[in-house]
């Protein structure tokens, strides 16, 4: 791609320490563990990964809503590794979140017009035409009633919450967004409508976006390129059609076949790759390969030796035996 | 096959200070032995309420109950509603058991894994303490825990997502129960692991030829296990079929939206996906004909007005299939079959 890199992220770890371990050394969870990639302007990128992988932690560190424990974070052009509060708080205009879950992202003592006017008043923007004229053109540009300015969250769905978290993130017209699992708490009819929503503000603003989900097919519909994420790395990195028809990385493999897919002949006919057991703890990883606990192809090389990330026909793999 | 569940004409509603809330709205259904038999719908639709109403859960005052639900219990058939709550004590658990979505809550942090599962059979079987350890490790290791003896000694909290909901089905199936409620069972678990336990519960279901009313909101998995699905929307079964008829050849406008909203690993990629406009209608104030048609695109197709006024009867074209919809079946075939060609 030729287009301009708007973030460029290298070696980004994040370790959180934790209290007292049995044997009272120094313990750290080690959320984020050497993720590197680059996003273009108006790209989408999909991280997807179990619970646990480190991927909401990876894009609050991106955003320096947690500080990185090493790495750096390149924001078009400006290293902002070390950005203190104050400069980034004059960044957050160009940098937004989408939060997960609709109901608490919202403060429920303030009406919809006050919550999607926040980022004006923190950042002291005056729109053209008043802030109130602002807020009603971003709450018809989400799909909201403009009238209902004045009323509360409680009053509102979880698909329609979900719609006042968009319009407070695109209100400044950032250059990217986190989405952190923006429809995992949506009904399938309701996903479908706030997925669209998410594609035609991106388009229309040339938005690049960083996209967390648990959901593989959602993530396909919604990504140029997508990053599988197991115990805080990258297990495989691509274009959105070569990940999902070429993947490379057993886990990634595992993750496409265990995804059932609401087609009952296939479904019952499709051979299934089952993992057998549940994600290590991030405390004490695995040595090598993190994924060799649960891989049926783990040979004494990767117990020992951590694979590098290399380019493989159309995706980039971390794994000794791709297949 | 033997009939394990018949539910009839069931209506649950709670009165509120907002007015009446018609959680369910005249859901009938059977589930017969070693059959999975599913109810799909989202949030609000009263798939769960259904569920908590055969096990006789709605506490007497809360709810308003009519309809009736026959459960196979010692031999006979029991109607849960009318029964007295002894009755209910003995059939729960022994002849239907229910796996609940979140097994963070459903186990209590302070007690032994072993003695939560003893605790179930104990109810049933008396002072038989001995018989109820033991049982609880077999079912430890039936359900794919390894050192079941070990783990029995240990808390809800040393067990992971996925080995808690292994616990969850464990204690369902320790008095053998002859049917299985599974709420959302794998709703709160990561994709590799819900895979494991869909093949467990395949696997169970295969061994004690046992009756399962899967209930979840998620089209993949109905597709995987079930047989018979009922799909619901604002607390009634808008369409009743075998699985291949509501995934190929769905009657209902409701069903054929899903379909088509829900997105899926496709050879094509990243098409648009078609929504659904709008959302579901309040259960307080539910409009006086067919729910779903404030929503609906293929209003066009019907009487408007009867779809506006009068609640589509279920009714059926073929073997087993019924839906609700006032679409002339003609038109509909027509249309339908242009859609469908859009899905996959």
């Amino acid at each position: 791609m030729s287009k301009e890199i708007i973030l460029s992220v290298t070696d980004l770890t994040k370790h959180f320490p934790v209290k007292k371990s049995k044997d009272r050394k120094k313990a750290v969870v080690k959320a984020v563990d050497g993720i590197s990639f680059d996003l273009h302007a108006g790209e989408t990128l999909g991280l997807v990964g179990e619970s646990g992988c480190g991927k909401t932690t990876a894009g609050r560190t991106i955003l320096k809503l947690t500080e990185p424990t090493s790495g750096s974070i390149v924001f078009e052009g400006q290293d902002i590794t070390k950005f203190k509060h104050g400069k980034m708080t004059s960044l957050r205009a160009q940098m937004q979140i989408i939060f997960q879950d609709p109901y608490s992202a919202l403060n429920p003592r303030q009406t919809i017009g006050k919550i999607i006017s926040a980022p004006f008043e923190i950042q002291g923007v005056n729109p053209t035409g008043g802030v109130k004229n602002a807020v009603q053109s971003l709450m018809e540009r989400v799909g909201l009633n403009p009238e209902h300015y004045n009323r509360y969250p409680h009053e509102f769905s979880g698909g329609q919450r979900q719609r006042i978290g968009i319009a407070r993130a695109i209100a400044l017209k950032p250059r990217f967004i986190v989405a952190d699992e923006p429809v995992s708490a949506l009904d399938v009819s309701i996903q479908a409508q706030v997925i669209n929503l998410l594609d035609d503000l991106q388009r229309e603003d040339g938005i690049s976006m960083v996209f967390i989900a648990h959901d593989l097919s959602v993530v396909q519909h919604i990504s140029d390129r997508v990053a599988v994420m197991y115990l805080g790395k990258v297990m495989e990195i691509g274009p959105t059609a070569n990940l999902y028809h070429s993947s490379h990385h057993p886990y990634t493999k595992a993750l496409l076949s265990a995804v059932p897919q609401p087609d009952p002949r296939s479904e019952k006919s499709r051979e299934r790759i089952i993992l057998s057991g549940d994600l290590p703890s991030p405390i004490n990883p695995p040595s090598g390969c993190v994924f060799n606990t649960r891989c049926w192809k783990a040979q004494d090389k990767c117990r020992t030796e951590v694979p590098q990330l290399v380019q493989l026909g159309g995706t980039q793999v971390a794994c000794h035996f791709p297949e | 096959m033997s009939e394990l569940l018949r539910i009839n004409d069931l209506h649950v509603a709670f009165p509120t200070d907002d007015g009446l809330v018609r959680a369910v709205d005249g859901v009938s259904l059977t589930v017969s032995q070693g059959e999975t038999v599913a109810i799909v719908g989202e949030s609000g639709s009263g798939k769960t309420v259904t569920s908590l109403s055969v096990m006789g859960l709605h506490k007497k005052g809360t709810a308003e109950i009519s309809g009736s639900i026959s459960v196979a219990h010692d031999g006979g058939f029991l109607d849960v509603i009318t029964a007295s709550e002894e009755e209910i004590r003995s059939m729960r658990g022994r002849s239907v058991a229910m796996i609940f979505q979140d097994p963070m809550s459903a186990l209590h942090p302070y007690y032994k894994i072993g003695d939560q599962l003893a605790e179930a059979y104990l109810v049933h079987n008396p002072g038989k303490k001995k018989e109820a350890a033991a049982r609880a490790v077999e079912m430890l290791d039936l359900v794919g825990i390894s050192e079941p003896a070990q783990r029995a000694k240990e808390f809800p909290h040393q067990f992971s997502g996925g080995m808690r909901q292994r616990v969850m089905i464990a204690m369902a199936l320790m008095n053998s129960p002859k049917m299985l409620i599974a709420d959302e069972p794998t709703t709160a678990l990561d994709v590799t692991v819900q895979a494991q336990i869909l093949t467990l519960l395949a696997s169970l279901q295969k061994e004690f030829n046992m009756g399962i009313l899967l209930i979840t909101h998620d089209l993949g998995v109905v597709a995987q296990v079930s047989e018979k699905v009922n799909v619901m929307y604002a607390g009634r079964i808008v369409e009743q079929g075998g699985v291949d008829d509501i995934f190929y050849n769905p009657m209902q406008p409701y069903t054929l939206g899903l379909l088509k909203s829900v997105p899926r690993i496709s050879a094509t990629g990243s098409e648009r996906l078609k929504a659904i406009p709008g959302q579901p209608p309040s259960l307080i104030s539910l409009p006086a004909g067919c729910a779903f048609a404030p929503r609906c695109e293929y209003i066009k197709f019907a009487d408007s007005n009867a779809c506006a006024t009068q609640m589509p009867a279920l009714v059926g074209t073929s073997a087993g299939h019924t839906s609700r919809c006032h679409i002339d079946e003609s038109k509909r075939q027509a249309s339908f079959a242009e859609a469908m060609k859009e899905v996959r």
